[in-house]
């Protein structure tokens, strides 16, 4: 099989699953003619008809509220965000509506809220946001956020069939930077799963989505100095896998947090507080976070460039950390 | 489009269907006058909600519906609950956050559902988000060949969320089998409706989204149910959502601790000689429906239901302290039942069948445009780096992919595997 891009991957994993399961239907803004804003969608419309994926008005509450009453009737509905910035919008039907409803009345909602999110392509303070932190305060959500587009269809595919309202961040940067070879046909990758990217001894980077890279870069240029750092990508950041990242630290005894998301009550600060709970003896020096500016997302690309995170910052902050 | 139809004249209903709307306005004010006595007895563990006055419309509305049907109340639909099925036991339990109630004592009042059964959905408190929900329901009833209509309620305060907008110009778009009733009360907790909507009819809201509507006597049982029947009918007939303003009066405070001073002694006084249950009962009698043996009969038959009802209720326990971990998620094949209940052959909604011809396309529209191609028109953000700003290189993920383990299993046990 040729190499395939990540956005490539998020249609197969909708396109396969819709192929699959007529209970599958897509619901969103311009995800039909179209084909989504950008083209994840691309011949769905074509190939499963009008009553299956859904052109919806410039409504998010409404796609979000619609999808969650058609899940009642044992739909499986993915609602897509056409940035995932506009999940804003419907945070109240979200959060007390679709997150509550199996805790309250028994009535999950095994929708998928999927959309671009993240920066570093100058979209600007309302088209780069990482918004899952909002969510992942919020009990009930599985919180999904990829890294390749293996794990990107894997993982899409497991959403879909996963009994509870998920959220699936998809980051653009990653849209057509990177390919893979996948293998043909269907598979999974488990929820709350997070994996062993590089191996390591001296400490561990923690990480998701396009982070991982810039992580996985740092690591290299580590590594010609002879630090060996061990790279998790963490995939699922709800459920949290903790038994990963404990096994991790117990090993390295060391622990930097990479996130693209703005550092204040970024997840790195509810890792930090896990391993004080949890590992606080296998600790030799502080946990370290390398995140965004608390700042919204600045639109020139000097200051976004400043905003981001990045294989230096990472450098720097993983090298003090080793040396600790 | 017509607007704000008269309502058709009311037909004549059949002598039971006339008990029936009796039977349950009595039932809905009863358990609601046990609830206070419950609440004045510090029995009841949060608020509580009176529909007094406004029973004709829960239970007119939601007699209008089949079995097959789906609704989702307000919290002052109890009337609509116990028409659709609900015994009180649940109303009392849930009031009085007991462990044998609907939610286990996890919510309180009129917030539960019964998605297998009754088909009903849970209100949550943030009004209007019902609308697109139940908008959902009628778009999913008709994707599986079910011809079911949806039903909800908003008051004249919830008609002016963003949500009711957003949900009804969706039903709208969709010709979804929506019907929902406005129960236009005057009051939404202490402002009164002309302060918050410059409409005398809430009603002509449906001209902005091109739907018909209807508004009724909400104190009249019958005409509300003759209206909503027809709304019922035109729905199912795949006409589109309707929209019922349904006129009345809230005659008590918001919830209990209100004592709503703030409303007029002349409004409250022109409203309370309006009585739906009485004007009801002057009806039946005139038309000889009902004698005073037949309503002594359904009294009493309420008040043994009721005294069963309560007394389970208040013998029922509070929920163990170590059910609040529990049920976050739905884990394990056995939470989620709900298969979808397929009522219209399943390959019309796979390909070949369910393909469509791309007639919106010109030439070019789409070509090239899949994730490999280079050319096509893309939104921002999205586009092939370039030199001024170095790549994150793309990490061969190697590694990172573990070689997959193709599922030999058929579909459907790969499926509970994924939970």
């Amino acid at each position: 099989m040729a190499p395939i891009t990540f956005l490539e991957a998020i249609r197969q994993a909708m396109f396969e699953e819709m192929a699959a399961d007529p209970s599958v239907v897509l619901i969103g803004e311009d995800v039909g003619v179209y084909g989504g804003a950008f083209k994840t969608s691309e011949g769905l419309l074509e190939k499963f008809g009008w009553e299956r994926v859904i052109d919806t008005p410039i409504s998010e509450s409404a796609i979000i509220g619609a999808a969650c009453g058609m899940s009642y009737l044992g739909l499986r509905p993915i609602a897509e965000m056409q940035f995932i910035d506009f999940i804003a919008c419907c945070f109240n039907q979200l959060t007390n509506f679709v997150a509550k409803g199996h805790y309250l009345w028994n009535a999950p909602a095994p929708i998928v809220v999927r959309g671009p999110s993240g920066g570093g392509v100058h979209g600007g303070p309302f088209h780069s946001a990482n918004p899952e932190m909002y969510f992942l305060h919020t009990p009930g959500f599985k919180i999904v956020y990829p890294s390749t587009p293996y794990d990107a269809k894997g993982l899409l595919k497991a959403s879909i069939r996963d009994n509870n309202p998920v959220l699936f961040f998809e980051h653009k940067f990653l849209y057509r930077r990177i390919k893979e070879e996948i293998p043909a046909g269907d598979y999974t990758v488990p929820l709350g799963k997070a994996i062993v990217r590089r191996e390591g001894k001296h400490l561990t980077i923690l990480s998701y989505a396009a982070m991982m890279h810039t992580s996985l870069e740092a690591a290299d240029a580590l590594a010609k100095e002879g630090i060996e750092a061990e790279v998790i990508d963490l995939r699922t950041l709800l459920p949290l896998d903790e038994e990963t990242i404990l096994n991790s630290v117990k090993k390295t005894n060391k622990c930097l947090v990479v996130h693209e998301d703005t550092k204040t009550g970024g997840i790195a600060g509810e890792i930090s507080a896990i391993l004080f709970e949890k590992a606080f003896h296998d600790l030799d020096g502080p946990l370290v976070r390398v995140a965004s500016l608390d700042t919204p997302v600045p639109y020139a690309p000097t200051l976004e460039e400043a905003f981001l995170p990045n294989a230096q910052k990472v450098f720097t902050a993983a090298k003090a950390l080793a040396k600790f | 489009m017509p607007v704000s139809e008269t309502p058709a004249k009311p037909k004549k209903l059949a002598r039971q269907q006339y008990l029936d709307l009796y039977y349950y306005m009595r039932l809905n004010r009863e358990v609601e006058e046990t609830m206070t006595r419950l609440f004045r007895q510090n029995k009841i563990v949060g608020g509580l909600y009176a529909s007094l006055g406004q029973e004709a419309i829960s239970v007119g509305t939601a007699y209008a519906l089949e079995k097959r049907d789906w609704l989702a109340p307000m919290i002052r639909n109890i009337g609509a609950l116990l028409v659709k099925g609900v015994p009180p036991r649940d109303i009392f339990t849930q009031h009085m956050a007991k462990y044998t109630s609907p939610t286990k004592g996890k919510d309180g009042t009129s917030h539960f559902g019964d998605l297998d059964n009754l088909h009903i959905i849970s209100p949550i408190s943030m009004l209007g988000d019902l609308i697109p929900v139940m908008t959902g329901v009628a778009m999913a009833g008709r994707y599986l060949g079910q011809k079911i209509v949806a039903m909800t309620w908003i008051g004249d305060g919830g008609s002016s969320t963003g949500v009711f907008h957003e949900g009804l110009n969706l039903a709208a778009s969709q010709k979804a089998a929506l019907v929902l009733i406005l129960e236009n009360n005057l009051w939404a907790y202490s402002t009164p409706v002309s302060r918050q909507v410059p409409l005398e009819n809430l009603a002509d809201r449906a001209k902005a989204y091109g739907i018909s509507s209807y508004i009724v006597d909400g104190n009249d049982v019958v005409a509300v149910y003759t209206t909503a029947k027809e709304a019922v009918e035109r729905a199912r007939a795949e006409e589109g959502p309707i929209l019922i303003e349904a006129k009345t009066f809230r005659r008590r405070g918001h919830a209990q601790h209100d004592p709503a001073e703030y409303v007029p002694k002349e409004q409250r006084a022109y409203w309370e000689k309006r009585d739906p249950i009485t004007l009801y009962e002057k009806f039946l009698t005139e038309e000889k429906l009902l004698d005073a043996q037949g309503k002594k009969e359904i009294e009493d038959k309420i008040t043994a239901l009721l005294e069963k009802d309560r007394e389970f209720a208040e013998n029922s326990p509070m929920p163990p302290p170590e059910l609040a971990s529990q049920g976050v998620y739905c884990t394990g094949p056995e939470c989620h039942n709900l298969q979808p209940k397929w009522e219209r052959p399943v390959e019309e909604l796979l390909p070949p069948k369910s393909c469509v011809q791309p007639v919106w396309t010109v030439e070019g529209f789409g070509s090239g445009t899949v994730s490999s191609g280079s050319s096509a028109p893309i939104h921002f953000g999205d586009v092939p780096t370039t030199a001024d700003k170095p790549p994150i290189p793309a990490r061969p993920p190697a590694k990172a992919a573990p070689k997959p383990v193709k599922k030999p299993t058929p579909k459907k046990s790969a499926r509970k595997g994924a939970r």
